[in-house]
């Protein structure tokens, strides 16, 4: 039994590796993944990944931040320490725009960091679990699954048609630790 | 992406012949990878000298207080608020580098945000110990927060500009570290997966596992906008703020409406001239010409122009503003500026601020390494002055002559000044050190777009008609890092 886990088609080009992903798709051939050392725009479209939801956080960290610090001034300030300065109003909301500003900022920007760090699986010191080291630099891989696949010679083929400039078995899920 | 190609009517943002995906990682990583030359050494002993002075000076106010600076009772802020507001419009540019252009879709913005947001970063810190120092008892900085205390209901003023100062500013150095830090996450993996040892263990702490992964990336992008479109309004409320320290006091030449959108343009002005400074002398030092282009160069000096425009403006409806109020102390200030015994200053922040920068509307200025470099110094120089003259020459002289004082600075205060910029400097120089000094990731988007043999294939493959290929032949003349004779032949 083959002992390949996953098979790279490894491409010097973006248009190539996109040809790439055009020519498995049509011969059924499910990609595990794309690694790519640039965003490559539409690709998220190809292989139909759903559009991020960091937005939403964001909104909702927003809304978060901008209620706890009215409520704290409003707390601080109107209830629990009123000062009469001059007979004015206590309760004077466009002095706390800024502040309420500033922390709706700050809660939308550190909330939504955070989630795409707990979504994306990133955190200071976790191994990097990259397939190809060059991933990073200058190569575009496109991860297939070899379990359960198309004879893996079929794949190497379509790859290398599509223009890869090499096709690694890889025997292990990554390489990191070499 | 990959597929799309600019109008041949727009200068490349790429200059060089047969430039690889593999290259860029290699040019942008030189510095970090090998041991630095002889120029970083020169500048790092410097700065470091610079910082070391800094290091004496605050040692010397916190031992012996805030009376070893030259402030009197008359002139209460003087060097210490003008350096603090000085960083903090410096730090402006970065985040409207990264923030607004992005907003906008300015491609040129790539080769220049990486070190824009690292100069914030940096700004911002100097201006944070400005004011630590400022405060004489440094350790009671916690009572700007609205934390529980031993005296029962004493919370900070939530009505006072000052405190919307410690949320501006505390928020800004937040957003715009994680909006750098996150944008570097795929470049510090670009190192770790080249490096070996020590090196690959901590840029893989660093680089937080990144794969560069299809997800990832379009979560990556998706961050990068969101923080974009925060950052942008946060940018302008922060000088906003600033500006409203004096504008909501009562104190003639501090008590201005306009001053609001006049300190955001005089940060972004300072800021652009500050990214200036700095990125003439990267691009030369670490040879990265081919990235940091004319183009780049002169796109500042033309937003140079403009924020020195509207600051001059600025300028002239305060003047205006002093004399139609028809208050006479107010009137007074302004007149002051002019023919009292601070005129020198005066004189350096109008020259150097607006009559200096409209030198370029010349392009050849414009586009003229040397005198660039020279101009941006001149506009930080100017600002500098702007600063000292709103708030020395405003405070010297108010209401009541019997109070009427001079501020003469000490060599503490001319120590902690010249040592923000040792340490501002020994930050940047050991940031280009380890960390790529130009987004590779982001530049890389640009190889088959925006660079210039990207167009000259498309030129010899005939898809442009001659007249554009012509114009954008002329255009390229200006630029000292694209080899001219390749065009004489085509």
């Amino acid at each position: 039994m083959s002992s390949t886990k996953y098979i790279l088609g490894v491409f010097d080009d973006p248009d190539e590796m996109m040809h790439g992903i055009d020519k498995l798709q049509k011969n059924s051939v499910p990609i595990y993944d794309v690694y790519t050392p640039m965003p490559i725009h539409g690709i998220d479209a190809k292989l139909g990944v759903k559009d991020s939801r960091l937005g939403y956080a964001a909104f909702m960290f927003g809304c978060m931040g901008g209620t706890t610090i009215f409520t704290l001034v409003y707390y601080f300030l109107v209830h629990d320490w009123p000062m009469d300065i001059g007979g004015k109003n206590a309760f004077a909301i466009p002095d706390f725009i800024p502040v309420t500003f500033e922390w709706t900022v700050l809660f939308a920007s550190y909330g939504m960091a955070f989630t795409f760090f707990f979504a994306t699986h990133l955190f200071p010191g976790r191994a990097p679990r990259v397939m190809d080291l060059r991933a990073t630099n200058d190569k575009f891989v496109i991860a297939i699954d070899a379990k359960g696949n198309i004879p893996h010679e079929d794949i190497t083929n379509i790859l290398k048609e599509a223009g890869a400039s090499e096709v690694k078995h890889n025997d292990r899920k990554y390489v990191s630790y070499e | 992406m990959a597929s799309h190609s600019e109008s041949i009517i727009r200068e490349p943002l790429i200059t060089g012949k047969n430039i690889t995906y593999g290259q860029i990682t290699d040019d942008i990583l030189r510095p970090v990878e090998n041991m630095p030359g002889k120029a970083w050494w020169i500048g790092f002993t410097v700065a470091s000298l610079g910082a070391m002075l800094w290091v004496f000076s605050i040692s010397y106010t916190f031992w012996f207080g805030i009376g070893s600076w030259g402030l009197n009772k008359t002139v209460g802020w003087a060097w210490d608020i003008t350096g603090f507001v000085w960083w903090v419009g410096i730090g402006h540019a970065g985040t409207l580098i990264s923030a607004v252009l992005l907003l906008f879709r300015q491609n040129w913005r790539n080769s220049i945000n990486r070190s824009a947001e690292a100069m914030t970063i940096f700004a911002v810190i100097c201006a944070a110990t400005y004011i630590g120092a400022h405060m004489g008892r440094p350790w009671m900085a916690v009572y700007s927060l609205p934390l529980p205390n031993q005296y029962g209901s004493l919370w900070v003023n939530f009505n006072s500009p000052l405190i919307w100062d410690v949320f501006a500013i505390s928020t800004y150095f937040s957003v715009s570290l994680v909006f750098w830090y996150t944008g570097l996450l795929p470049d510090m993996a670009s190192i770790r997966d080249r490096a070996t040892g020590i090196r690959r263990r901590i840029y893989s702490v660093a680089s937080f596992g990144w794969t560069g992964s299809v997800k990832t990336w379009q979560r990556f992008e998706t961050v990068s906008l969101i923080l974009a479109g925060l950052s942008t309004p946060l940018v302008l409320s922060v000088h906003t703020i600033v500006s409203m320290d004096f504008a909501t006091s009562l104190e003639p030449g501090w008590h201005t409406t306009i001053f609001p959108p006049y300190f955001v343009a005089g940060a972004i002005f300072s800021g652009f001239a500050m990214v200036q400074t700095l990125l003439l002398v990267t691009r030369k030092v670490l040879g990265l010409e081919n990235y940091i282009t004319m183009f780049h160069i002169e796109s500042m000096n033309k937003i140079i122009l403009v924020t020195g425009s509207v600051v001059g403006v600025a300028y002239i409806t305060e003047f205006f503003i002093a004399y139609y109020s028809g208050g006479e102390y107010e009137q007074y200030t302004f007149l002051n500026r002019f023919i009292g015994p601070y005129w020198w200053a005066a004189c350096m922040m109008y020259g150097c601020n607006v009559l200096m920068t409209q030198m370029m509307w010349s392009k050849k200025v414009r586009t003229n390494i040397p005198i660039s470099w020279v101009l941006s110094i001149i506009v930080n120089i100017g600002m500098w002055f702007e600063r000292f003259v709103i708030i020395v020459v405003s405070l010297h002289r108010d209401y009541l002559p019997s109070s009427w004082a001079m501020f003469y600075p000490t060599w503490i205060d001319v120590g902690v000044f010249i040592g923000s910029i040792g340490i501002f400097f020994t930050m940047f120089l050991l940031f280009i050190r380890v960390m790529p000094a130009v987004a590779i990731a982001e530049v890389k988007l640009l190889l088959k777009s925006a660079s210039e043999q990207a167009k000259k294939k498309q030129i010899e493959e005939g898809h442009f008609d001659e007249s554009h290929v012509e114009f954008y032949k002329e255009n390229l003349i200006k630029f000292d890092s694209v080899d001219h004779s390749e065009y004489e032949k085509a």
